[in-house]
């Protein structure tokens, strides 16, 4: 099962878990980003491009049921204005047994940082506006899986 | 003349003050590179926007491509910074 989507609502953890568990499998492994509230940060903008994000997220996930034996991947990713303590993203996979899901996760978050239309806004209290650099250590993760 | 679809994305988007735009572009522009160096003079938002053309990721398309890609008269160009999702 191959379950992808960008939202602009609140991602439902618990519900999406509940979709992806609903095979049963042996092992399943989950990766959740939040917004941090760190040097006063009010407001987290993800922006998206209309077509290539999804296609782009849609890609990411073949590629690691491609690569792992997988029984199902879950990649939601929230787009839109978001406050500290919210969920970014959220990756699930599952497998019979952890060494597959457990890489698999690693997989999908290193590489979503770096193949995925999204572009990072931060607004703080003080008023001060920034777009989010790239981290050399992001793309050192992501390169580290070719 | 080639007229092309061009959308703008994230800081790329704010310091070129529009989403996208379609462009008569001379015939002698054919690449994605060329297209930034030509933004990049055309006017203040584009010098803005392009100062720095290795900062400048494209697709056509939507592919991701290099700054060497070409592009067709109906092609849909994108111009936006590296990516910083997750």
């Amino acid at each position: 099962m191959k379950h992808v989507h960008i939202t602009a609502q609140a991602i439902d953890v618990s519900s999406e878990i509940s979709f992806h568990d609903s095979g049963g499998h042996g092992a399943s492994a989950s990766f959740v980003g939040r917004v941090r509230g760190d040097g006063g940060l009010t407001e987290l903008f993800l922006e998206h491009h209309p077509t290539m994000t999804t296609a782009a997220l849609d890609a990411l996930a073949a590629g690691a049921l491609a690569r792992w034996p997988l029984a199902a991947v879950t990649v939601v990713h929230r787009v839109g204005a978001m406050t500290p303590g919210q969920v970014i993203v959220l990756v699930l996979t599952s497998s019979d047994h952890r060494a597959a899901a457990l890489a698999a996760t690693a997989y999908l978050i290193d590489r979503l940082k770096t193949d995925v239309p999204l572009w990072k806004r931060e607004s703080y209290a003080d008023g001060r506006v920034s777009w989010v650099a790239p981290r050399e250590s992001d793309t050192a993760r992501a390169a580290a899986w070719d | 003349m080639a007229l092309v679809q061009i959308s703008y994305f994230a800081w790329v988007r704010e310091r070129m003050g529009i989403g996208g735009e379609t462009v008569a572009l001379p015939a002698a522009i054919t690449s994605v590179g060329a297209v930034i160096a030509w933004l990049a003079a055309r006017d203040a938002a584009g010098a803005a926007a392009f100062a720095e053309p290795a900062q400048i990721r494209a697709a056509v398309d939507g592919n991701m491509v290099g700054h060497d890609a070409g592009f067709t008269s109906t092609s849909d160009i994108a111009l936006f910074p590296p990516v910083t999702g997750g």
